[in-house]
């Protein structure tokens, strides 16, 4: 696309130049979950406070005595995100209600991994934005639990073969379809729900502007990829996230108030999602029926998904 | 003024909490729980207390919320019960190293199995060694005194911790007593607003909850167990204002008709007023007994459980929980460790009692206290499950 192709000149004009997570944090190289984690931060600003899930984005960010957060920010544990955020979005509130603080807009975020949002974090997840606190929440997915060893999750997809459920002489890897938590979250009538990929980085950090925007609960499921976890070059980030949208394997779209909507990045036509298996040794195993059989639900969910565009396009 | 009302204790305790002029409250139903959380959204709801109260969707979401709103600075309550309080367990170690000053009620319950919703003392247990202050109430009275002290008592600045007020469910929560409010005016007085050491705000940013291997952890787990330790000053200096501006006194360990008594009986909570009457009836008959109330449980009274026990030839623990395949109940082990160094010790008994909710009248104490008052020695150091049928 035009945008991403220009993004040099575009950029210093766009994007805030202030990094609210530093430099010297333990991520690993090429890691894309931090390198999102720095554009959601450049998109929310200063007035931000974050509570993050047990994982990844915690342990390299808060060795103590050191930190690598410029914004406020808190973590309590592994499947509560959602709810210290809750908590946070409260106190503030309350504090601010009764003059005790500045009145001053302070957007709540709550952050944390496939498994800290689709699995163990979901209860947490489901109530916070049934409340509709004033909150973002940002799942950053790579696909199954890389902190502790690449377990699969209810996030890691059909294929992948992982330290659980590994490919073997009886078995291809995770037998089931990646949990929808995007669609979860559309079910809970909350006022945005978007997906994003940090290779698109103008298109995550308007999803995240918009969000921050919304005066209530927001949901991004932001794809980022796990070189490690992966088995894949640490120079690979920026083109296989590229590639799992031009596959449709990871569809960027967004939901305002119910409504679909494609993202412009997304291409009239979708490559093979062979092209974005090569490389990546979690899918090496794969036989050419089990890689048709995959894309044939690759297929199936993109239909589902544009047909849920075209449908709310023509009823509202 | 102050006023005196016959109210249920769990509203009570909800008003007293409304006496605080708490900023948020997080709170799960559970029986017997649940009317401290009902009453706490009656206030907010008819805008008696300026306070945001969130309907979470399970007690580990309460507990997590309140930490992130403690977090911002703000004054927080949450209440809950057996499963829940297991529920919430996990968290409780991370709220008092994050030192954050919550207050939680504590409707003591039964932990299932089987499931079983009368009270007993087995979901505060398993809870003692997470960092919290714990203190167990015997009466409407104390409970709300000791709501509105424990505000004041963590949020100290030397102190810093959460701290959880234990009532026993039922027998507490569900009674309705004579109970005296404090005047508005006078807790204001008493309990000033919180004055947070750190707060979640874009103003000053910080980390909250960082992440310590090898090198720190130790030195985190000392000061934790050295803020808990130190707390017991602060808790003395509260329960003597409280004392001065309130008129009623409270100790880590309450002695009654102790003097020259040879044989004691310890309780903790809702019990000891029903032992009162078993001691004042064996006294009648002439027996040398007295009763030793527990009413600090973490930090521990070590040095008023060793005075208020130096005299007595024999001590009846009363426990409200079972250690499975350990020594006895959790309470008789800690007083025997508490007078290991003693030179001279009494010969300790100790009985389960009252578990899921099985009543335990005068006549039952009455009963356990003659049988160690005659018992030459032989049963000491053992323990025995109260009237159990085998």
């Amino acid at each position: 696309m035009n945008i991403v192709e220009n993004f040099d000149l575009f950029a210093p004009r766009l994007i805030n130049k202030k990094e609210l997570i530093s430099a010297g944090h333990r991520a690993c190289q090429g890691c894309g979950e931090v390198l999102a984690v720095r554009l959601m931060c450049k998109a929310l600003g200063e007035n931000t406070v974050i509570a993050s899930a047990t994982g990844c984005m915690e342990i390299i960010s808060s060795m103590y005595p050191t930190t690598a957060w410029e914004v406020p920010w808190i973590h309590v544990a592994f499947e509560n995100a959602a709810a210290v955020a809750s908590g946070v979005e409260s106190g503030l509130k309350s504090l601010r209600r009764k003059g005790k603080i500045a009145d001053s807009d302070v957007k709540v975020v709550g952050m944390a991994g496939d498994g800290g949002t689709m699995d163990i974090g979901l209860q947490a997840l489901s109530g916070a934005m049934e409340r509709g606190h004033d909150m973002l929440f940002v799942c950053f997915d790579n696909e199954a639990y890389m902190n502790t060893g690449i377990q699969r999750s209810s996030g890691t997809p059909m294929g992948a073969s992982t330290t659980t459920a590994p490919a073997g002489k009886v078995s291809m890897g995770q037998k089931t379809w990646k949990k929808n938590v995007a669609e979860i979250m559309v079910a809970h009538n909350i006022p945005y729900v978007a997906t994003a990929c940090p290779s698109y980085p103008l298109d995550f950090i308007n999803k995240v502007e918009k969000a921050k925007k919304i005066k209530g609960p927001s949901y991004i499921h932001c794809f980022t990829v796990c070189p490690t976890g992966w088995r894949c070059g640490s120079d690979q980030t920026i083109s296989l996230g590229r590639l799992a949208i031009e596959t449709g394997i990871f569809p960027l779209y967004e939901v305002e108030n119910g409504r679909y909507k494609l993202s412009a990045e997304m291409p009239k036509k979708l490559r093979p999602i062979k092209d974005y298996f090569k490389s990546q040794g979690r899918y090496r195993h794969l036989t050419e029926d089990q890689v048709k059989m995959i894309q044939d639900g690759v297929n199936r969910e993109y239909k589902k998904l544009l047909n849920k565009v075209k449908c709310l396009e023509a009823w509202t | 003024m102050a006023k005196r009302v016959g109210m249920e204790v769990a509203i009570a305790v909800a008003e007293a909490v409304g006496q605080c002029n708490i900023d948020m409250a997080a709170v799960y139903p559970i029986t017997p729980q649940s009317h401290i959380g009902e009453h706490l959204s009656d206030l907010v709801a008819d805008g008696r207390i300026d306070a945001e109260f969130i309907t979470v969707e399970s007690e580990h979401s309460a507990i997590s919320a309140v930490i992130g709103a403690s977090g911002t600075g703000a004054r927080v309550y949450t209440a809950t019960s057996s499963q829940g309080l297991m529920l919430m367990h996990e968290i409780l170690p991370i709220a008092s190293a994050m030192r954050l000053p919550i207050v939680m009620g504590i409707a003591n319950r039964a932990v299932s199995g089987p499931l079983n919703i009368l009270n007993d003392h087995s979901d505060t247990m398993p809870q003692r060694d997470s960092g919290w202050i714990s203190i167990f109430v015997e009466n409407g009275q104390e409970a709300i005194d000791m709501t509105i002290q424990s505000f004041k008592i963590a949020e100290h600045k030397d102190v810093n911790l959460p701290i959880c007020v234990n009532i026993d469910g039922f027998q507490l929560t569900h009674m309705v007593e004579s109970v005296e409010f404090p005047d508005q005016e006078m807790v204001n007085k008493f309990l000033p607003p919180r004055e947070p050491f750190a707060t979640l705000h874009p103003s000053k940013p910080l980390t909250m909850g960082a992440f310590a291997m090898a090198d720190y952890f130790t030195e985190i787990m000392k000061a934790k167990n050295e803020a808990l330790k130190n707390s017991k000053k602060v808790i003395l200096a509260v329960w003597e204002e409280w004392a001065r501006m309130f008129g009623r006194t409270y100790k880590p360990v309450e002695a009654y008709k102790t003097d020259g008594a040879e044989t004691l009986v310890l309780t903790m909570g809702s019990m000891g007023e029903t032992a009162e009457m078993a001691i004042d009836e064996l006294r009648a008959e002439g027996l040398s007994v007295g009763l030793v109330k527990l009413r600090l449980w973490r930090p521990f009274p070590f040095a008023e459980i060793r005075d208020v026990l130096k005299n007595a030839k024999k001590v009846l623990v009363t426990d409200r929980a079972v250690s499975f395949g350990g020594p006895g109940g959790p309470v008789f082990s800690e007083i025997k460790s508490a007078l290991y160094n003693e030179r001279v010790r009494p010969a300790i008994y100790n009985y389960i009692i009252g578990l899921g909710g099985r009543d335990v009248p005068v006549t039952d104490f009455v009963s356990m206290i003659k049988k160690v008052v005659q018992d030459a020695g032989e049963n000491a150091d053992t323990y025995e499950f109260l009237g159990v049928r085998e």
